[in-house]
């Protein structure tokens, strides 16, 4: 062994473990708050989609992990209102210009949307981020249509011949946001009944 | 003494300055300057940790071996880090919400690390935690200069949203100095930040020769 490497090993693991310690220390003070944010983000973002006046519960504690078609774990937000569910939340994804979207989409009990909002994306600044409340309201133009309204096959972007707008130098994004939000009312659809239950 | 802090000060915000004359910490100042509001929110919270950085270093620096000196100051920094993320989030959580995403990518830049290895480690602790400040000002200036002129040019806007990252009572700052629609994308887009920063290491150079000083070369003015 040369010398002195003893000598290094120990002032490396001195301050590993001084680190470590004080790490550990702000870990145990922040950890109550920072899950009490976590919640409140989630409450303010499904306020966006639920209407206050729909529910009298926290629609966080009382939420279903189901699995969709693809297998893929959704965690479904109720709204109940003296003990009856009144409506649910989940986060869509669809596919966008520059990745993932997610839309955090709310529906009634008859599965009439009643929010959309986009969560998050990656689509260029400037063209496709008009799906974003603050930059546009292309995205409050969902609330109060449902799978039947309208019909199936015009739940597309107008290039496709659907019924909803493209931007002007932007279709990916759009039809990333629609196709989304027809896959989520096609979940509703296809799990209804046990959402529905409570226990 | 005092001409010793005021060569620290005018280093770090002028003649040594991390972004414009020596070039490191280029992945926060291309990647998070699509508006001066991001760029100062980024060079805020890197300002804390490397005034904090090297202060620790500069208390530690006769215990900290030479062998191990590079992975005790990346400890360091990383652990500053950590502390101003998980206390942001807890206390300060709608700053929180807007230097999120950038707070980890600290731990990234090389310009703290290189003002630990080549300043903190060999000064006294006055010296460092000056040079820390000042190093970290300097660098917030670069890159909310760099993020208002991509702002201007991409957005029409300058310090859109700073009453999110300042506060209500900084809603002043906000203003829109074209008309809307009018931006120039690819100022928003990386190669904006190539440009702008590539300009403005220009304009500084030839600031620095009319007052006759000659061109810094990056690292030449050893401290």
């Amino acid at each position: 062994m040369k010398d002195g490497s003893l000598k290094h090993a120990v002032i490396l693991g001195v301050f590993c473990l001084g680190f470590g310690i004080l790490l550990a220390l702000t870990d145990l003070l922040t950890a109550s708050a920072i899950v009490d944010r976590a919640m409140e983000d989630r409450l303010n973002s499904l306020a966006q989609v639920i209407p206050a006046n729909l529910h009298d519960n926290n629609p966080v504690k009382d939420a279903l992990n189901m699995k969709n078609a693809e297998g893929k774990e959704i965690v479904v937000y109720r709204a109940l209102k003296e003990g009856k569910v009144t409506g649910v939340a989940y986060e869509v994804q669809g596919s966008g210009y520059g990745g993932p979207i997610k839309v955090m989409l709310g529906l009634d009990v008859e599965g009439r949307i009643l929010g959309a909002r986009v969560t998050s994306h990656k689509e260029t600044p400037g063209l496709g981020d008009k799906i974003e409340e603050k930059k546009g309201d292309w995205i409050l133009r969902f609330t109060g249509l449902s799978l039947g309204n309208p019909p199936v096959d015009k739940w597309r972007v107008k290039k496709d011949g659907g019924q909803f707008d493209q931007f002007a130098g932007a279709t990916i994004t759009p039809r990333g946001v629609v196709g989304a939000v027809r896959g989520g009312m096609e979940f509703y659809a296809a799990n209804k009944t046990q959402m529905m239950e409570v226990k | 003494m005092a001409t010793e802090y005021s060569r620290i000060v005018k280093d770090g915000l002028w003649d040594n300055n991390g972004v414009i004359c020596m070039l490191l910490g280029m992945c926060p100042t291309m990647a998070m300057t699509t508006s001066a509001t991001n760029g100062l929110g980024m060079g805020l919270a890197t300002a804390a940790v490397m005034a904090a950085s090297n202060l620790l270093v500069a208390i530690f620096r006769n215990r900290i071996t030479q062998e191990v000196r590079i992975p005790v100051y990346i400890l360091i920094v990383a652990s500053m880090v950590t502390l101003v993320d998980l206390t942001m989030n807890a206390w300060m959580h709608e700053l929180y919400k807007v230097l999120g995403l950038f707070i980890a990518l600290i731990v990234s830049n090389c310009l703290p690390l290189a003002r630990l290895e080549a300043f903190a480690s060999k000064e006294p602790v006055m010296n460092s935690l000056l040079d820390g400040i000042f190093m970290g000002i300097g660098f917030t200036i670069a890159l909310t200069a760099i993020g208002a002129v991509r702002e201007i040019i991409g957005q029409g806007t300058l310090f859109a949203d700073a009453a999110l990252l300042l506060g209500p009572a900084f809603k002043f700052m906000e203003m829109r100095i074209l008309p809307p629609d009018t931006g120039v994308l690819m100022m928003i887009l990386p190669p904006g930040g190539f440009l702008v920063t590539g300009l403005l290491v220009v304009v500084k150079r030839m600031i620095d020769v009319r007052a006759g000083k000659g061109i810094q070369m990056a690292g030449a003015h050893s401290v």
